[in-house]
């Protein structure tokens, strides 16, 4: 599809300098619109964000090198439980705090990366299964140290001085999630646009093939579990800020689904699709929230309503979109330009190649 | 408790100026205050209405009995509403599901607070859930009325100054139940079984402080996210415990007489009044055991009320009641927890009157520190004050009969957490007329 003209202006703007440009503007408008916007959707943009620092992650480990995982929920909970931990006695600098959770969840990404690594298919899905059932348990099993199911309350992060005694919270807090969002962005575009990125690709379109170029499969699976699973913490700690409380029913099998649901809706293995699928993720809520209580259901039926929701929302994508928000929208934009635009050099105008996602690296 | 500002000469100042304050406002409420027209005073308050929010288990783990105190609150500020509100204004209750999951709790009640923009937190319920937002809601200086929860975490005035509490904490409930025991079980063995958190530990506390730490046979508890309490019934039959205590959400009080049935261990139980409401209970142990067993399994329970039971027709405060249940929620059985829901509905619309024409979040908070407010359908006489954001503070001792009719059995007592217990002469107030403060 990419024209020889296109490749050739690539080389004049380097992968870093695009990438920065990008984050620079998408925090420029992402700040403006911030300060625009009531607290409460100030509140909800900070969710947005956190979500899309988890998808990220979660899209790179299973859109882009083949590991499904169904235990991001869990790691966020890490990254979670380490940032209350850190506060209980102490105060600290949002940064230290983020850095450290998300040292910790990479920790145990390294860990639980190696058993990963060894894993395929359906075994991988049930061992991610388990630590998302698991790792909350043990919340309530040491109450002392984790709180119980009470869990453990997070001090807010007060904005600066210099913002003035009425700045809101909420306000401050977004933008901390937006910078950490579109600093996330911006590492894990290069990572993927390096050689690293490629490895992570060769590894999940054949392992033999990867294997035989000479990649080290295993240790490609586990660094990208571990890269995942530092973002995960990073997610976590935030969401410790803006709920205000780590709870283990915080981080419940639900959490890790909802993940899944954001990078295949979004668009498996792309970072806007990520952030399309975090979009959805908090969207969707709020149009059923209250839905139990109004459609007069048994209690039974109700409490399964938002999993039920999120179940029928992936089997629609899939029919209507299998490559998500964002594969749909470059086939649009591909449309258009082969209906409308410039004729690319050797294509045909009103030709265009259904089954190519026109994916992103 | 000591409040960390007083001793210091401006803290003591601005105690006498909030003291004063609150005089006026309590002044204000009987006399020129309250003519004039209604404006927006505050956020959640226009000419015609107040906003106020909960967050409440309507599903989930918690929802089975809990679910219904939200929508009998609301019929009760229907019923208000029909006959006049509050100065004119209509009370409009937005209350949300929280599922029981403090973690949306958290998100729900910034939803109120930020999008709704109510004037107050009203019922919101349980103790994990609650917690997670006291902090933020002091914070954003929105009061927090009537937490449906005896914990006795809301009564702390330095540290939450917005919250307060409604229901007779736990710790003096398990005191009162405690000195039942002494007076009425003596010489028996006794054993606790507990759930494993505030709930729970707030009612050992005050049951140690009358029976002696020493003396209990055997201590278990539970956690609600584990259904299987047999092993912990077969340590309080093996203890030899005669008398057994339990602290446990109806759930948990089902299944623990199911188990003991089960293991031919007949002690009698004293339970707490959260988990020990004869409906619902009934309900969950024929249940639990696909109808082999019903009601009769509560014969001889000992319990507590600081609230009319919903089987006493005799009390008018009932009469009201289920007179507003059959018009406006007839399809919920009425029981203990619509009469949970109306009394605490009842106790606002007192509040918000008492706190005049047109109330400030402040003014109204300091209204509720200085006014004396009637105990309304309550047993026990309402504690606020501007050094106690206590509710009710006591008790009244009662036995489930074979048939499932409640007898009250002595009189209401009294008490704090540390201080004594002491018998409580007033008597329950009658409604009044149109069944509205």
């Amino acid at each position: 599809m990419a024209t020889a003209n296109l490749r050739f202006g690539r080389l004049y703007r380097p992968t870093l300098t695009r990438h920065l440009l990008l984050g620079l503007g998408a925090a420029v408008l992402l700040f403006a619109i911030s300060a625009q916007i009531g607290a409460y959707d100030d509140y909800n943009l900070t969710a947005v964000a956190i979500f899309a620092v988890a998808a990220a992650g979660l899209t790179l480990l299973t859109g882009l090198n083949g590991q499904l995982s169904l235990g991001h929920g869990a790691l966020m909970a890490v990254g979670a439980y380490t940032a209350s931990l850190l506060l209980k006695d102490h105060e600290l600098p949002v940064v230290v705090v983020l850095l450290v959770a998300v040292l910790t969840t990479g920790i145990i990404g390294i860990v639980f990366g190696y058993a990963a690594a060894r894993l395929r298919g359906p075994y991988l899905a049930g061992a991610t299964l388990t630590l998302a059932v698991a790792l909350p348990q043990l919340a309530t099993r040491y109450k002392s140290i984790f709180g119980g199911d009470s869990g453990l309350t997070v001090p807010p992060s007060a904005p600066p001085a210099w913002l003035g005694a009425d700045f809101p919270p909420e306000r401050w807090l977004a933008w901390i999630a937006l910078a950490a969002a579109i600093v996330t962005m911006v590492l894990l575009a290069n990572l993927l646009h390096s050689s690293v990125g490629r490895t992570f690709i060769a590894v999940r379109d054949n392992e033999v093939a990867a294997a035989l170029a000479g990649i080290d499969v295993g240790r490609t699976q586990v660094l990208a579990f571990v890269i995942s699973a530092s973002c995960a913490g990073l997610a976590g700690a935030l969401f410790g800020y803006w709920s205000g409380v780590t709870a283990p029913a915080g981080f419940g099998l639900g959490l890790s689904l909802q993940l899944v649901t954001a990078i295949v809706i979004g668009g498996l293995g792309s970072l806007a699709g990520a952030v399309w699928g975090s979009l959805v993720l908090v969207v969707i809520p709020a149009l059923t929230s209250g839905m139990a209580s109004t459609l007069n259901v048994p209690s039974s039926v109700a409490n399964n309503l938002p999993l039920a929701i999120y179940g029928a929302i992936l089997v629609i994508a899939m029919l209507a979109a299998p490559h998500g928000i964002q594969g749909a929208l470059q086939r649009l934009l591909a449309l258009a330009r082969a209906r409308w635009g410039h004729l690319p050099a050797g294509g045909k105008k009103g030709v265009m190649d259904w089954d190519d996602p026109a994916a992103d690296p | 408790m000591k409040s960390p500002i007083v001793g210091s000469t401006s803290g003591m100042r601005g105690i006498a100026i909030v003291c004063l304050s609150g005089l006026l406002a309590a002044c204000g409420t009987s006399t020129a205050d309250n003519s004039g027209t209604n404006t927006a005073s505050a956020p959640g308050i226009t000419a015609s209405s107040i906003t106020i929010g909960s967050t409440q288990p309507l599903t989930g783990p918690a929802a089975p009995g809990y679910s219904e105190i939200a929508p009998a609150s609301n019929a009760y500020f229907v019923y208000l509403n029909q006959h006049g509100g509050v100065f004119g204004r209509k009370v409009l209750y937005e209350y949300l599901d929280d599922g029981y999951n403090p973690t949306n709790t958290a998100s729900q009640t910034r939803k109120l607070i930020l999008d709704t923009k109510v004037f107050a937190m009203f019922s919101s319920l349980g103790t994990p859930t609650h917690l997670a937002v006291v902090d933020y809601i002091n914070s954003e200086k929105v009061p927090d009325l009537f937490v449906s929860s005896g914990c006795n975490c809301w009564n702390n005035v330095a540290k939450y100054p917005n919250t307060f509490g409604w229901q007779t904490d736990y710790t003096i409930e398990g005191k009162i139940l405690g000195q039942y025991i002494k007076q009425n079980l003596s010489g028996k063995k006794v054993g606790y079984f507990y759930q494993n958190d505030e709930f729970g530990l707030d009612g050992v506390k005050g049951l140690d402080d009358q029976l002696g730490a020493s003396s209990i046979a055997s201590r278990q508890n539970y956690v609600p996210t584990n259904t299987n309490v047999g092993p912990q019934i077969a340590a309080l039959q093996a203890s030899g415990a005669q008398v057994v205590v339990s602290f446990t959400i109806p759930a948990f009080t089902a299944l623990a007489l199911l188990s003991a049935a089960k293991l031919g261990y007949h002690p009698t139980w004293v339970v707490s009044n959260v988990g020990s409401d004869v409906t619902t209970l009934t309900g969950l142990v024929s249940k639990f055991s696909q109808g082999a067993v019903g009601g009769k399994l509560l014969g001889g329970i000992v319990t507590d009320n600081y609230l009319p039971f919903s089987s006493d027709t005799s009390n008018p405060w009932i009469t009201l009641f289920k007179q507003i249940h059959d018009q406006y929620i007839p399809s919920l059985p009425f029981d203990g927890n619509v009469v949970y829901g109306m009394a605490q509905a009842y106790t606002l619309a007192q509040a918000l009157k008492a706190a005049g024409r047109n109330p400030t979040r402040s003014s109204f908070v300091k209204s509720l520190e200085s006014t004396k407010l009637s105990g309304g359908p309550g047993l026990a006489p309402l504690g606020f004050a501007s050094d106690n954001h206590l509710g009710y503070l006591g008790v009244q001792v009662a036995i489930i009969a074979a048939d499932g009719t409640v007898a009250t059995n002595g009189p209401v007592y009294t008490s704090s957490d540390s201080g004594p217990i002491s018998q409580y002469s007033g008597s329950a107030s009658s409604p009044p007329a149109n069944g509205i403060p």
